[in-house]
């Protein structure tokens, strides 16, 4: 291990200092409308590097970045290109300097060709297009990296992680010699990620410089050659990790604690059935959806429903919450019938659900904290604000949510706050004590810190005596939570394992469609 | 034979259609490029009228249609102010151009209402080719902006999927963010291309004033022309060559009731017959205006929503 950090350190200049620095940031603040997203931050990256920015949501990574690559311009401080003092007005110049970044949102038109978005906004690109010089050009440099992508394709046919290929060769076709790549990870799946990494490899391999940014510890850990940790805008860390740095010492650096992310099982022996789902079939528009479910859950217990998105999860969750009809089967919460009864009726039973989009199905995003919260309490015709007001703000300090206050407004929290409102307001019961507990995705995009309240929120919820049912695409998370894995694929449950002894490879080889039927 | 009603009429279409061109094609060039510009029908009224003053005072059609083009790309330039720079709701910009501009066409023509231009518009003739049965009087006595504005369709294909440029203000209409990360200036090309689509539209008014109408009428002068120009842009599915097509059969359901009225042809109620059109046109408003149904359709995917960088 030659992972040496050091908390608090003022500048990049370190030992080792072999590569020539290619681009160098020296005390750079940006400030947003009440926010001081950089304080002072100092970040170098060596040609032919992997230099990654680690940091939570909200810690100022995407901003840096923004900043390196013209999209931003800092309040204070420098930057240098090999030692030059530059100027960055815009990507434009940003290119020039042959600085790109691949956005965490990709900026990729959907109706263009894989060429035609890759050479948006060239300036050598002749008046009349030659689409077929285009595309033999687009086909040359995505060969000389190892990044197969068709240029004819068109881009919104397809998948993530093909276009997140596109965005990276958009960025060499333009001559980058820095890419800054912002949560690469977050989209892909697992091989995704394994095909990035070569990727990455290749490129630093022929002298390109990465900037690598993320908040996934183990991913981190791997493929940096070093390492900056950002909190709260400010640097907290260089850590030289050569590919093997200390994933718990990374978490304390990111989160300024110790960060305990163990598995967590049922403690209680588990009690009655709460949620019983017999023989649901769902068909929507000539499709089956659901096939055949029937599984229970139980007082103090977790079910986890493992699977790729998009094989029946979320309309599984929506039947439950009594938003979509089975075509035929039953639903029981807590003993009484709930099928085609609606949602109204399901949460009288005792249903809190938290979907899988927070901001458009979950809260309503122009509201309130606190008229979020009387969704699921106040039914009287005339709303009394007042008599929640206690709850709310005593539910925010409870539940650890940064907000001004109750009436902060739902759309301007970050993506982990608006999941612990939500939390919040199904955890603590409306009008009817919460019995059955469904959430989907709980964690999905929240940084580490979020993740580990969440998942102890849960935990608590559990040791409460509630029954849950956790949906997720986040099979390290099923697999650390749930008492019970189930495994939906094309709509039917094809696996089941208890949580403790389940096996990565099975659970996830019958995602993949791989199983030998143990339904 | 050329005085069959029927082919008189198809010309008469043909001829009708070029405004229709001119005004959808202005409004496709501003739509691609993310900009919605309901306010089509008062830049044809202003546009119209200043080029009936400009040319009735100087005696010349030619400065006319210049006078005419500029005004409406000055108009357009009102809704760029407002939509672009200052980012206004362009639903809401566009209709205040729509009443602005009838109403400044009604002030301006108010010392000209019924009077008749002095100079006119004329026919191209091509000798033998006009006499051609049929096709002759359809496709050869047309005047020159016809032709042109037919020819501007082909072009603005070319120029919208064969060029870089094209292929920039395509990018800009349906992801701005994407053009800007690039580091292309989004205002500047929604700019460019609204006061380029006002100009358009302008001669597409002009050419109506000096050309078909030559009485200033106030607003009869143009009898909606420019809302069936913004239905034209969806029917064509944001397509320059669909739209010479759309702008042909939009043109024929025109005439048609004066056609069969004057052929005595009355088994239909003519009203029915005028209604046609408008119908048509409410309906793709209405498929325009909902946000959604309109990317099947094709439309501009940034279409109506003003660009703000994304900073927190």
């Amino acid at each position: 291990m030659t992972s040496s950090a050091h908390e608090g350190a003022q500048g990049p200049h370190h030992a080792s200092g072999a590569a020539p620095v290619a681009l160098e940031a020296i005390g750079i603040v940006k400030r947003f409308p009440g926010v001081l997203a950089n304080d002072d931050v100092n970040f170098d990256i060596q040609t032919g590097e992997v230099h990654t920015l680690l940091g939570e949501n909200g810690a100022g990574k995407s901003t840096l970045a923004s900043m390196l690559c013209g999209l931003y311009q800092p309040d204070a401080g420098r930057i240098l290109r090999n030692g030059v003092p530059i100027e960055l007005p815009s990507p434009r110049a940003g290119l020039q300097h042959g600085i790109a970044m691949v956005h965490q949102h990709f900026r990729l038109v959907d109706r263009f060709t894989v060429a035609e978005n890759v050479v948006l906004g060239s300036r050598d690109l002749s008046f009349k297009l030659n689409r077929r010089e285009l595309n033999d050009a687009v086909a040359a440099v995505a060969d000389t990296y190892g990044l197969p992508v068709d240029p004819t394709a068109t881009v919104g046919d397809l998948s993530v992680g093909q276009r997140q290929r596109v965005e990276i060769v958009k960025a060499l076709y333009q001559g980058a010699e820095i890419l800054l790549l912002d949560e690469p990870t977050a989209v892909l799946v697992p091989a995704e990620v394994e095909k990035l990494f070569e990727n990455v490899h290749a490129m630093t391999q022929t002298g390109k410089s990465v900037v690598f940014i993320s908040h996934k510890l183990g991913e981190v850990a791997r493929i940096s050659d070093r390492v900056t940790v950002l909190r709260n805008g400010c640097v907290t860390g260089h850590v030289a990790s050569k590919g093997q740095a200390d994933a718990k010492e990374l978490a304390r650096l990111m989160v300024g604690r110790d960060i305990d992310l163990a598995a967590q099982r049922a403690s209680h022996p588990i009690g009655h059935e709460v949620l019983q789902i017999r023989d649901v079939n769902l068909t929507m528009n000539g499709v089956n959806v659901l096939s055949n479910i029937s599984f229970n859950v139980h007082e103090g217990e977790m079910v986890g429903i493992a699977g790729v998105a998009g094989n029946g999860q979320r309309e599984l969750a929506d039947v439950i919450a009594g938003l979509l009809s089975p075509t035929s089967g039953t639903i029981s919460i807590g003993g009484a019938m709930s099928t085609d009864r609606g949602p109204i009726a399901a949460r009288e039973l005792g249903l809190a659900y938290v979907p899988e989009d927070r901001l458009g199905v979950g809260l309503v995003p122009s509201m309130s904290i606190l008229d979020n919260l009387l969704l699921t309490r106040d039914r009287n015709i005339v709303v009394d604000r007042a008599s929640v007001m206690p709850e709310a703000t005593r539910l925010i300090d409870e539940f650890e949510i940064k907000a001004n206050g109750p009436e902060h407004m739902a759309r301007k929290l970050s993506g982990g706050n608006a999941q612990k409102v939500l939390l919040a307001r199904e955890l603590s019961g409306g009008r009817t004590a919460t019995k059955l507990l469904v959430v989907c995705s709980p964690t999905r995009g929240l940084d580490v810190g979020a993740i580990e309240t969440v998942r102890r929120l849960l935990d608590d919820a559990r040791s409460a005596g509630q029954a849950i049912l956790l949906i997720s695409e986040d099979l390290d998370e099923i697999m650390s939570l749930a008492d019970r894995v189930l495994v939906i694929y094309r709509g039917a449950i094809v696996h089941e394992t208890p949580g403790e002894t389940a096996s990565l490879e099975k659970v996830g080889a019958a995602m993949a469609g791989l199983t030998q039927g143990s339904a | 034979m050329n005085d069959n009603i029927w082919v008189l009429m198809t010309g008469d279409s043909v001829a009708l259609a070029t405004t229709l061109i001119l005004a959808a094609l202005g409004a496709l060039f501003t739509e691609r490029s993310g900009v919605l510009n309901l306010g089509v029908e008062g830049v044809l009224l202003t546009s119209a009228i200043s080029s009936f003053i400009a040319a009735d005072s100087s005696g010349s059609v030619w400065i006319g249609l210049i006078v005419g083009s500029l005004a409406g790309a000055l108009l357009a330039g009102i809704h760029a102010v407002l939509a672009v720079v200052l980012r206004a709701n362009q639903i809401v910009s566009g209709l205040a151009l729509v009443i602005f501009g009838t109403g400044l066409a009604n002030y301006l023509g108010k010392p000209y209402e019924g009077k008749t231009i002095s100079v006119k518009l004329t026919d191209l003739t091509f000798g033998p080719l006009t006499d051609i049965p049929l096709l002759g009087p359809i496709l050869f006595e047309q005047d020159i902006i016809t032709y042109l504005a037919v020819l501007a369709a082909v072009v603005s294909s070319l120029y919208l999927f064969r060029t870089r440029p094209g292929l920039e203000v395509r990018a800009t209409g349906d992801d701005p963010a994407t053009v800007d990360a690039q580091g292309l200036m989004v205002s500047t090309i929604r700019i460019r291309y609204t006061l380029f689509g006002g100009l358009v539209m302008g001669l597409g008014g002009s050419w109506l004033m000096l050309a078909e109408s030559a009485a200033w009428h106030q607003a009869a002068t143009t009898n909606g022309v420019g809302w069936i120009a913004l239905a034209l842009v969806v029917f064509a599915s944001w397509r320059p060559i669909r739209l010479v097509i759309g702008a042909v059969s939009f043109g024929f359901t025109l005439q048609l009731p004066y056609t069969l009225q004057a052929e005595n042809i009355t088994f239909i109620p003519q009203a029915f017959l005028q209604m046609v059109p408008y119908v048509a046109t409410l309906i793709s408003l209405i498929a325009l205006s909902r946000p959604g149904s309109t990317n099947a359709l094709g439309a501009p995917k940034s279409l109506g929503i003003p660009f703000v960088r994304d900073e927190r």
